[in-house]
């Protein structure tokens, strides 16, 4: 059942995202943004730890999910440390995906071709 | 046959098909719900691996980035990107693509200027206002000493 829950969630939040897309024109860099930013702040008003438990990768793998790591690492850092928990907190949270985006970038860079241009 | 370029224009409109937006809904719809659906089946390797609950959801990130970043170099991630749209644009795998496209695609320009920088066209933006809105976020709640 969670299988069908996630490919439904992340379907839909796909279609939506497509029809967004279609009838703005929308850049990716400006979707890909607005979703982290999203993500948080329907973290922060607890919409979407629910729909975490109930649909799992099909809320945390779409971009809203890398908001909502975030907005997660900075409560329970908060909780623990005050203020430096604010700072803290997200980077933390969100550092294994950061730094395997740079790592991979670059190990894909180093190891792979340029698509030809012709 | 003559024209100024307005009656072209009013001409190629006539011909040209619709946007297909139920189309590519369909497509964005299978294919990032096929890549949520992959990442669950991650996530739960990752779990009976022994992963506790944050630190599986970690790892089903750092594979997916990896996966994407691979598809990226084999040239194989923009080929789907073509059908699906948003359904690789705006799962996590879609971040890791317009990481690695740019880190390979300016290569040309160099390892500096041209792979280091480019890579952060788009995950810059990202990271800025994500960290930036989480601590945001961690000022309100020490305000309001709600955590």
């Amino acid at each position: 059942m969670q299988y069908i829950y996630a490919f439904v969630t992340g379907g839909v939040i796909c279609a939506l995202s497509q029809l967004l897309i279609d009838k703005t024109k929308l850049t990716p860099a400006r979707i890909l943004t607005a979703y982290v930013v999203l993500g948080v702040i329907l973290t922060a008003v607890g919409i979407y730890k629910p729909l975490v438990d109930w649909a799992g990768a099909g809320a945390t793998v779409p971009l809203l999910g890398f908001g909502y790591t975030l907005a997660e690492g900075v409560k329970t850092a908060v909780s623990e440390s005050g203020l430096l928990g604010a700072f803290v907190g997200g980077a933390k949270a969100a550092a294994g995906g950061i730094s395997a985006a740079v790592f991979f970038g670059l190990l894909a860079a180093l190891l792979f071709k340029p698509a030809d241009k012709s | 046959m003559d024209m100024t370029p307005q009656n072209y224009q009013q001409l190629v409109e006539k011909h040209c098909k619709p946007s297909p937006i139920g189309k590519d809904m369909l497509w964005a719809f299978v294919i990032g719900g096929a890549i949520c659906t992959l990442g669950q089946g991650i996530l739960d390797f990752w779990k009976a691996a022994g992963l506790d609950e944050k630190d599986a959801a970690a790892a089903t990130s750092i594979t997916l980035i990896g996966l994407s970043a691979l598809l990226t170099g084999l040239h194989v991630y923009e080929k789907l990107a073509k059908y699906a749209g948003a359904g690789t644009l705006v799962p996590i795998t879609g971040f890791s693509n317009s990481v690695a496209s740019p880190a390979l695609e300016f290569k040309s320009e160099g390892f500096i200027l041209g792979t280091g920088a480019k890579m952060f066209t788009i995950a810059g933006p990202v990271i800025v206002y994500g960290i930036s809105a989480s601590i945001v976020y961690g000022i309100i709640l020490v305000i309001f000493g709600l955590a």
